[in-house]
């Protein structure tokens, strides 16, 4: 499995029910299915991936996250998983506080804009193109890009909390190094959020 | 003649007689009654591979193949069942009858009334969604298979599949519910009352008993028959068919719009082969189908005991069933703790879409009974 996906399977209880904003072809929800019973259910809007999911018979539905999880009543999955999504949505901070209306926790994953090499792109006057951020500015899907510290900013103001997180290097490894600095030094951050209530 | 390549070929008709009496949701009765159906594929040794396909409103048992060498056309849903297509029948033993009520075979209004000797015209009891799925199961009893691999239908026919997944829970695998919606909006019903209207104010329908008096409400027919095919199309799509493109025009004759001529003719082919007292039934069918009525108009509590996976699928220029008909579905199954995957499906071609060999809605098709095959190889 893709190494990012394995993060994210290690932060989900098993037999969770839970709710995979941008599925892709499905291989997360396929690997919990299997590994952890969990019940999942993915949101896509890509046709290709929607059939890749039926192939694993994995449940997906067809829906843009930008017309909000509105669908979805409060408190219905335990947890709301995004990974790599965040970026490219309309409106990221109400998509977070929509995660956390309908599930207990979230798990939310982005690659770190803060990171070193994005700096020294962005120091020499360029956009930065990257292997983690590989598209130009003009073709990029991601138009909300940020820094680990912008993230949890977002989450204080919003009274998320963090319950956990995870910095990595752009092949998803920990280590040491980066944790000294991670804004500086992780290309992806994952966290794991929930309500302020609930602490 | 049909084309031979990807065709299950020449079919026979076949002919399911209940003679116990069957009582109908109303409480009206029937003494017995009689279904014809058409099977396409092998069932295999497990009886483990057979899928039902429900017809829409006009349709019937004859979905797929042909009857005679000579048939000009094949089956209604031809593109979608056969050897290799997304309903494949080198992998699945296909079931497809015609409903109760209907007028291809199936005990309905044209039929003799045992009681009076006369044509039952209106006075064919009422027929519910229930009662068709109930009157499946009996047929399903009957060629002796316990469960479906999938139960399949568009239109009234994904209402009959829904219907399945939850009065029948433990005999399907699979409900596959396109193009349809939970129950009617109050635009739909009044679009259908339109169409009953024209039919009952025919002065050939003679209260319903115009086979009796030798004759037919065809004018009434065609009407209702040319209001329901503007629903099935969308704005854009006749705009790109016909356009404001005139037919045969000649000069110094009053001219024709292609879309009147076009509007005609499908009323009069109708008109000459459908039932009026079948299609006001099954209009009335359609009004009355709401399955959550007994639960609170709850869908979701409606939808608890099923036990399948479902698939939606919607298409988004359909303004009959509108994409967000589907959505309701999907929200009540999510809700519910159902498995459940759903397609919105690009298309200009309206409420139609769910006939037409639409290359996404056949893939998603194909993709979702490939699943359902190899999950019958693994069990």
């Amino acid at each position: 499995m893709r190494a990012d996906l394995e993060l994210i399977a290690d932060l989900v209880p098993p037999n969770s029910r839970l709710l995979d904003l941008g599925c892709g072809d499905g291989e997360l929800l396929a690997h919990l299915k299997e590994s952890k019973e969990v019940k999942g259910y993915g949101l896509d809007v890509d046709p290709n991936n929607i059939e890749k999911c039926l192939l694993k018979g994995v449940n997906v539905i067809e829906h843009d996250l930008d017309r909000g999880l509105a669908s979805f009543s409060s408190d219905s999955f335990q947890i709301v998983v995004m990974t790599e999504t965040l970026q490219s949505v309309k409106e990221p901070d109400q998509l977070l506080s929509e995660m956390l209306r309908i599930g207990e926790e979230c798990i939310v994953s982005f690659p770190n804009f803060g990171n070193w090499r994005c700096r020294l792109q962005l120091g020499r006057g360029g956009m930065p193109v990257s292997k983690h951020l590989p598209n130009n500015w003009f073709d990029t899907p991601n138009i909300h890009l940020c820094t680990c510290a912008d993230f949890e900013r977002l989450c204080n103001d919003l009274k998320i909390v963090i319950l956990e997180k995870k910095y990595v290097n752009s092949e998803h490894e920990q280590n040491a190094l980066i944790q000294i600095a991670p804004n500086l030094l992780s290309a992806y951050a994952f966290y794991r959020l929930g309500r302020i209530q609930d602490v | 003649m049909i084309k031979k390549e990807n065709s299950v070929g020449l079919v026979v008709e076949q002919v399911y007689q209940e003679n116990k009496p069957f009582i109908l949701k109303s409480g009206d009765e029937l003494p017995g009654f009689k279904l014809v159906y058409e099977t396409y594929g092998k069932l295999n040794t497990e009886k483990s591979n057979a899928v039902l396909i429900c017809h829409a409103l006009s349709g019937h048992h004859h979905a797929a193949g042909a009857h005679s060498e000579d048939d000009k056309k094949p089956g209604w849903w031809d593109s979608c069942i056969g050897p290799n297509k997304p309903i494949d029948t080198n992998k699945f033993f296909v079931v497809s009858l015609n409903n109760l009520g209907g007028c291809h075979g199936s005990t309905g209004p044209i039929d003799i009334n045992p009681e009076t000797g006369e044509p039952y015209g209106s006075k064919f009891p009422a027929v519910s969604v229930e009662d068709w799925v109930s009157s499946q199961v009996m047929l399903t009893d009957h060629l002796g298979i316990k469960k479906y691999a999938a139960v399949i239908g568009g239109s009234l026919g994904g209402m009959q599949a829904l219907q399945w997944a939850i009065d029948y829970p433990n005999r399907l695998s699979n409900a596959i519910v396109i193009a349809a919606a939970p129950k009617l909006s109050a635009q739909n019903i009044a679009f259908n009352e339109i169409a009953r209207h024209a039919i009952e104010s025919d002065p050939e329908f003679h209260s319903g008993n115009y086979i009796s008096s030798k004759t037919k409400p065809t004018q009434g027919l065609m009407i209702a028959r040319m209001i329901g095919h503007v629903t099935y199309l969308s704005d854009d799509g006749m705009g790109t068919k016909f356009g404001r493109e005139l037919q045969n025009h000649i000069e110094g004759e009053e001219s024709e719009f292609q879309i009147q001529s076009y509007l005609h003719h499908q009323g009069e082919v109708f008109s000459q082969n459908f039932d009026a007292n079948t299609y006001i039934l099954m209009t009335k069918a359609l009004d009355y189908f709401d399955p959550s009525e007994k639960f609170d108009n709850d869908l979701t509590k409606t939808l608890a005991p099923a036990l399948c996976n479902f698939l939606v699928i919607s298409f988004t220029s359909d303004w009959r069933f509108p994409v967000d008909r589907s959505r309701e579905i999907v929200k009540a199954l999510v809700a519910a703790n159902k498995n459940v995957s759903a397609a919105e499906i690009e298309s200009t071609h309206g409420h139609d879409s769910f006939l037409l060999p639409i290359a996404r809605y056949f893939n998603t098709l194909s993709a979702f009974m490939n699943r359902t095959f190899q999950e019958l190889n693994e069990s």
